[in-house]
């Protein structure tokens, strides 16, 4: 299993792998934004979680028809369905490779972005926190979506429209965390919410996403 | 005799036709007499005048809005447990019927709550999530027509369909949660039950019955519909074999 | 090692071939025959896991068979050595399995380079020797010999052969005479299911809706 998380790894930093195309997305959502709402301190700094928190789900589902769709096109995913290790198991790595790709270059832009937003100081920290918690549930939800629509022609448009809907629950949560911290706010609720959210995600959405891979190679 | 022999297509096809005129009937006469006592045999309320009335549209889509999706999640049960085709197919056929009923809820929320509250839409937690269950049931639909093979497709979507539920609850408590962080307490979302008065609850009680009935009619109606397409789909393909 | 006893399977769930029998033991290899869209591809998905079978029994021990489609599952941005060093990682074969199977397919020159910029005929080695690298006694292969030159399926027969001395077993569709003497040849057109009306196996469709 470790060698498929090193593989899709390499496979992102090689050549069009795409890797940090998410992130530039991200930075120009940023850019765009003050662009559009207007450069006052006070409107960005108040707008900042929000658009930080959807901008980073945006991120995310730029590359997520690519966690399964390269490797059906090519016939890995028959041989990895009928290879030893299970394919839950492969689902995980798949997502986790997609985590480490996307999620973790944004948690660590995020707090240079929120600069730019003006997020608060004393939101940063939890800013930091909150995607570090929330971005690997958009990770493997993502990778359910993707199971879902990977043998279709033309799947990228419908995998944002069932996967989004089910970013919900992250990103009220993930975004909350981030509002109250920049208003000083006790903030153990939603920031254990998010985690029961990412923990279920993580837990059990890779056997519903290899449950819908195995139905799709039928 | 089992009740599992209705899932057999033969069976279901003949013990709905008989059913069907008798719902439809049915149906009819609780929505018409319920919707015109409702309107035209109820006083005005002291305070919100006529359009009070709109309750008897609004609050039944409401609830069948729901419930849609509540028997799409059994049925898509049955079919992933049992392999009944024709729970696949039920399943397939509420989808639009109850995002349609989705949008009327919305619809007449939005009428009632331009005269009452000033305002076409308010991000109430009551409000937000019927509009996160239209989406979902878009991206549900969506996806039956996006896959040619039949058993794929009802495959992938009772899988949808179960994640999806999760999600949809999840996200009914978060908005709940986020609706109170903005506003500290709604004030727009008002009880409508406790308002409603025995003058305006029997009328409601048979309007709910009819939109009940409706969604029955139209969900068998639209089985039976499914079933057909799927046998003809299944002769065009022997025929290409042959 | 393979044994298929009463073996009816549907494509798109309508049946395409029912009533088979066959058993391949070890040593032995049986060779696909069969028109265009006879079931070839999905009589090896069936074999293979991928599919189940509409009805009758694949007997086969877990974990014992390969199975290589149309497509190679190669990765062009990785090089020969690395698209077969993964391989061989998730079926734990390790390094010495990867040294052998570059040897047997002749890749040694090309160890070093891209998949992406391999010729097509390259490619189908690189894929045979991903197959050889498993490990697993029965290989099931779906038209193995396209765009392989005369040389290269010397070559892959000669891997066949090898394969089926120790004890091995194949199960091959092709259309090209591969010159394996030892290889059974099985004709799949008289196993083209009839329609349900003439007594055929019934697929998923006919059994609900016709």
């Amino acid at each position: 299993m470790l060698a498929l998380l090193t593989r899709d790894l390499r496979l992102a930093v090689r050549a069009g792998g795409g890797f940090g195309l998410g992130l530039g997305f991200f930075l120009i959502l940023c850019v765009l934004v003050p662009l559009g709402v207007g450069p006052e301190g006070g409107r960005l700094a108040s707008i900042a979680p929000g658009i930080l928190w959807v901008g980073a789900m945006l991120a995310c589902l730029l590359s997520l028809d690519r966690i399964f769709a390269l490797d059906w096109e090519d016939g890995s995913l028959d041989l990895l369905a009928t290879a030893p290790l299970p394919l839950e198991g492969a689902v995980a790595m798949k997502a986790l490779a997609h985590w480490i790709v996307t999620g973790l270059p944004l948690v660590i832009a995020a707090p240079v972005l929120g600069v730019l937003l003006h997020l608060p100081v004393a939101a940063q920290p939890w800013l930091v926190v909150s995607l570090l918690l929330g971005t690997p549930a958009l990770s493997v939800i993502g990778a359910f979506g993707a199971a879902l629509t990977v043998g279709l022609r033309r799947g990228g448009l419908l995998l944002s429209l069932l996967v989004l809907p089910l970013y919900v629950p992250t990103l009220i949560f993930g975004a909350e965390i981030v509002r109250r911290g920049a208003e000083g706010m006790a903030l153990a609720t939603p920031l254990l919410l998010l985690t029961g959210v990412s923990l279920g995600s993580v837990a059990l959405l890779p056997l519903a996403a290899a449950a819908a891979l195995r139905i799709n190679l039928r | 005799m089992s009740l599992w022999e209705y899932a057999n297509p033969r069976k279901f096809m003949e013990t709905s036709a008989l059913v069907l005129p008798w719902l439809w009937a049915l149906a009819l006469v609780c929505l018409l007499g319920g919707l015109a006592w409702g309107f035209f045999f109820t006083p005005d309320d002291y305070k919100q005048g006529s359009t009070v009335k709109i309750i008897y549209i609004h609050v039944p889509a409401a609830m069948m809005a729901i419930n849609a999706w509540v028997m799409m999640l059994i049925a898509s049960l049955i079919w992933l447990v049992r392999r009944h085709h024709v729970s696949a197919l039920a399943a397939r056929a509420a989808a639009p019927v109850g995002m349609t009923f989705t949008l009327i809820a919305l619809a007449t929320g939005a009428f009632w709550g331009q005269p009452m509250w000033g305002t076409w839409w308010e991000w109430d937690p009551r409000l937000t999530s019927f509009l996160i269950l239209f989406l979902f049931y878009l991206g549900y639909v969506a996806l039956w027509e996006a896959i040619d093979n039949p058993d794929t497709a009802a495959d992938l979507t009772g899988v949808l369909c179960l994640v999806g539920s999760v999600f949809a609850v999840l996200s009914r408590y978060a908005v709940n949660f986020w609706n109170q962080g903005l506003h500290q307490g709604a004030s727009l979302s008002l009880d409508k039950r406790e308002n409603v008065s025995d003058v305006y609850w029997f009328p409601l009680l048979i309007c709910i019955a009819g939109f009940v009935l409706l969604f029955v009619a139209l969900v068998l109606q639209r089985t039976r519909t499914e079933i057909r397409l799927r046998r003809i789909k299944a002769l065009e393909a022997r025929e290409r074999l042959a | 090692m393979l044994e298929v006893r009463d073996l009816a399977i549907a494509r798109g769930g309508i049946a395409v071939l029912e009533r088979l029998s066959f058993r391949v033991g070890p040593g032995q290899a049986l060779v696909l025959r069969g028109p265009n869209g006879c079931g070839k591809t999905t009589l090896l998905r069936t074999l293979s896991g991928l599919q189940p079978p509409l009805d009758g029994q694949v007997t086969l021990a877990a974990d014992s068979l390969a199975y290589a489609s149309h497509a190679d599952g190669l990765k062009p941005t990785l090089s020969v050595t690395e698209n077969l060093m993964f391989w061989a990682a998730v079926f734990g074969t390790g390094r010495a399995a990867v040294e052998t199977a570059t040897d047997r397919m002749n890749l040694r020159p090309l160890a070093a380079r891209a998949a992406q910029n391999l010729s097509a005929g390259q490619k189908r080695r690189l894929g045979l020797a991903r197959m050889m690298l498993t490990g697993r006694p029965v290989w099931a292969l779906d038209e193995p010999t396209v765009s392989l030159d005369a040389a290269s399926v010397a070559l892959f027969a000669a891997m066949v052969r090898a394969h089926l001395e120790n004890g091995g077993a194949a199960v091959i569709a092709t259309h090209i005479d591969l010159g394996l003497a030892e290889a059974e040849i099985l004709d799949l057109a008289p196993f083209k299911a009839r329609p349900p009306s003439q007594g055929g196996s019934k697929g998923a469709f006919d059994e609900a809706f016709a």
